[in-house]
């Protein structure tokens, strides 16, 4: 712990340089792996502005959020900041350290859907403070050279996931990569099954105070989780998320419930590896096959930059098109900006999966206050999955964490 | 006292004391201070009182939370008293024997120590691992399928095996501690028990224990403060959220995730956090103190 606390400290004191000449941006992320496709957008955004340099500084995604916050505190962080959506902006954004992005000063924003804006913009006064960068998308992937070879086909209902995984259980191959030992795998897992389940009316009706997570349709569809533990791999309560994705891209796993952010990841790692990615099954033939989707983050400006105005240049130039054309290509990511390109087919695809979608629920709602939903459903649903809790007591547990701070699930 | 002496007291002290002042008391004090109060994100808000302790050990679920960390904890200390401290004393006494081949096993014994953290916990994960770990696939050739566990995705056996890779890491250093002790009993006294006609048993129990009481203090109290600071193996292992479901969740991860936040699930609350922190800084002070006066005590009567 010492050792980490003192690493902390001297990464924080390596992120603060000497303060750049006017004319120079710093800009910090997390993704470490992204440097030089990030060097080619700056490059583009160089064609325009010439005159602006950009400094690329990269932090471990796990103390990214330490380092920054330590950074702002101190009054010297970046002038451009890559940061979280929902709970994680708001964090910094209520703080006073990001600056709200006007529609006037910035008018791309028009650009965007009002979902993407939603992600970026602090409740409170319901100012955007960030250009929204990605959208991820919930859903299944699955092996199609297993599925041809094994004369299956990509299962569109429950029933048939559950005839395709014992079909392949058969065979010897494990249906389902996912494991449960990986905390937030388990609500991406849970999200991308329980989803067509309790539909798209039911997150309203959260939100409007009409229903909890005891309600009949979230406890139904908790419960069809536990028919899956048959198809997950062996030994899965332990199962973490390197050895899921190492299951899939050996092709030892036939299907993987995980997000689009993993398209680029697993054609990085096994380039010969035929997948596609299909949205969760309907509950029966013919109803709704939706997946779950979520915004990221987005780039930011600090508000105490000196650069402020070349910053907002550069904020700008990442809310048009051409910058979403390349990112798109570039990074293998869907960019939220409306009519970008996307010539890559499996992710043009997902981003056709999106029109038919639900929010990822406690990501979008209900990670902005401790005890977070998110907490909550990870743990309940590894008891869960381990046989500790029913699906109602799940709901329930959710229901009245969440109760501690969301005035609508008090009155029940 | 001369002034050339003073001065030259003032020169030795100066630099140790400002060191420990700017990097040891001053972040004590500020935590303490941050723990009184409000934090909006990442900026201080007004006073808040004891509502941050409040918070930890008394409103729902943080509450649950932070006992159930310290049950964990609990069950570290008491398990490796058994486990690691226990044992260890009975290797130094192997080895003290010199029974054959003790040299190799004194230097076996310690090396795990050398050893950092992260590579251990890594490791130890791996070989822990349901499907391609050699713990599960050493059963399984040996015929014993059935004994196969997902060892670190059940509450039942996640944090024991901590526990256990815990006690393989750092074994050797107790038992160093115990056999230096022992070799430094005289070789008289050892002899005379024998020729009284001590067998081993009486040997450990009745000459030797109460004349490595030193070694005992020393093994026991830096065991407390380790089992109640633990860290780093359950944040490599298990993962900061302490799975699953909290199985293996410590006063160290929960302070971790509750002040610096979790990626993908929490948020940062320095007020809390600090609050913690200042709990589990204040709980073992004064039982580590308490724990060392009433067994140096011992020492002397012996």
């Amino acid at each position: 712990m010492k050792a980490k606390l003192i690493g902390l400290a001297f990464a924080a004191l390596a992120a603060f340089p000497v303060p750049s000449p006017a004319g120079d941006l710093t800009f910090w992320t997390w993704r470490q792996e992204d440097r030089s496709q990030y060097a080619q957008l700056f490059a583009e955004f160089n064609k325009l502005h010439p005159d602006v340099k950009i400094k690329y500084e990269a932090f471990e995604p796990q103390n990214y959020g330490t380092v920054l916050s330590t950074g702002l505190a101190a009054g010297r962080g970046p002038d451009v900041i890559h940061v979280r959506a929902y709970g994680g902006l708001e964090q910094f954004s209520k703080a006073g350290y990001l600056l709200a992005l006007e529609p006037q000063a910035v008018p791309e924003l028009a650009n965007f859907e009002a979902a993407a804006l939603s992600s970026t913009s602090m409740r409170s006064d319901s100012k955007v403070y960030a250009v929204p960068f990605a959208s991820q998308t919930l859903g299944l992937f699955y092996n199609t050279e297993i599925f041809q070879r094994l004369g299956l086909k990509p299962p569109t209902t429950w029933d048939e996931l559950i005839q395709v995984s014992k079909a392949l259980k058969e065979k010897g191959v494990t249906p389902l990569a996912n494991g449960m030992a990986t905390a937030f795998m388990v609500e991406i897992f849970t999200s991308v099954f329980t989803g067509s389940f309790y539909g798209p009316g039911f997150t309203p009706d959260v939100l409007a105070g009409r229903a909890t997570f005891e309600d009949p349709r979230y406890v139904g569809a908790l419960a069809k989780l536990l028919e899956l533990r048959d198809y997950l791999p062996q030994g899965y309560a332990g199962v973490d998320y390197p050895t899921m994705q190492q299951l899939f891209l050996s092709g030892r796993a036939a299907m993987f419930a995980g997000g689009s952010f993993e398209i680029a990841n697993f054609r990085r790692q096994n380039p010969n590896l035929k997948m596609d990615f299909i949205a969760p099954p309907a509950e029966k033939a013919g109803g709704a096959q939706l997946v779950s989707l979520f915004y990221d983050g987005g780039y930011a400006v600090n508000a105490k930059s000196a650069n402020q105005a070349d910053a907002l240049k550069l904020v700008r130039f990442m809310a048009t098109k051409p910058f979403g054309d390349r990112f798109s290509a570039l990074l293998g990511n869907i960019s939220p900006i409306k009519g970008v390109t996307i010539e890559d087919t499996l992710l043009a695809k997902v981003s056709k999966l999106n029109e038919q979608s639900v929010p990822y629920i406690m990501a979008v709602y209900f990670r902005f206050q401790d005890p977070t939903g998110s907490t909550l459903l990870q743990g309940a649903v590894q008891k869960m999955m381990g046989g500790g809790m029913s699906p109602g007591e799940v709901g329930a547990e959710l229901t009245k964490g969440i109760a501690t701070y969301y005035p609508p699930f008090q009155k029940r | 006292m001369s002034w050339r002496l003073r001065l030259w007291l003032g020169f030795l002290l100066a630099p140790p004391l400002a060191l420990m002042t700017v990097f040891v008391v001053y972040p004590l004090a500020s935590a303490f201070s941050y723990s009184f109060y409000e934090w909006n994100g990442l900026a201080r808000g007004g006073f808040a009182g004891l509502e941050n302790f409040r918070l930890v050990l008394f409103q729902e679920p943080f509450s649950t939370w932070t006992y159930r960390a310290f049950g964990h904890n609990l069950i570290v200390f008491c398990s490796l008293m058994i486990v690691q401290n226990g044992l260890a004393y009975l290797i130094a006494f192997a080895l003290l024997k010199g029974l054959p081949g003790h040299r190799f096993h004194q230097v076996a014994v310690f090396l795990p120590v050398i050893l950092s953290t992260v590579i251990v916990g890594f490791l130890w994960k791996l070989m822990l691992n349901p499907i391609f770990g050699l713990v599960n696939q050493a059963l399984v050739a040996i015929g014993l399928a059935a004994w196969a566990q997902p060892w670190l995705g059940q509450p039942t056996t996640a944090l024991g095996s901590l526990i256990v890779v815990n006690a393989w890491h750092w074994i050797g250093f107790p038992v160093l501690v115990f056999l230096a002790a022992m070799q430094r009993i005289p070789r008289e006294i050892i002899e005379a028990a024998r020729l009284d006609g001590a067998g081993d048993a009486v040997l450990m129990r009745r000459v030797i224990w109460p004349l490595v009481a030193p070694a005992t203090t020393i093994t026991v109290v830096l065991m407390f403060i380790g089992s109640f600071n633990w860290f780093e193996l359950p944040y490599v292992m298990t993962g900061l959220d302490g799975s699953p479901g909290g199985a293996t969740d410590v006063l160290g991860l929960y302070f971790y995730r509750t002040a610096f936040g979790n990626v993908t699930s929490g948020l940062q609350d320095f007020g809390r956090g600090s609050a913690l922190a200042v709990l589990m800084f204040a709980f073992i002070i004064i039982v580590a103190t308490w724990w060392t006066r009433v067994l140096r005590r011992r020492e002397i009567e012996v």
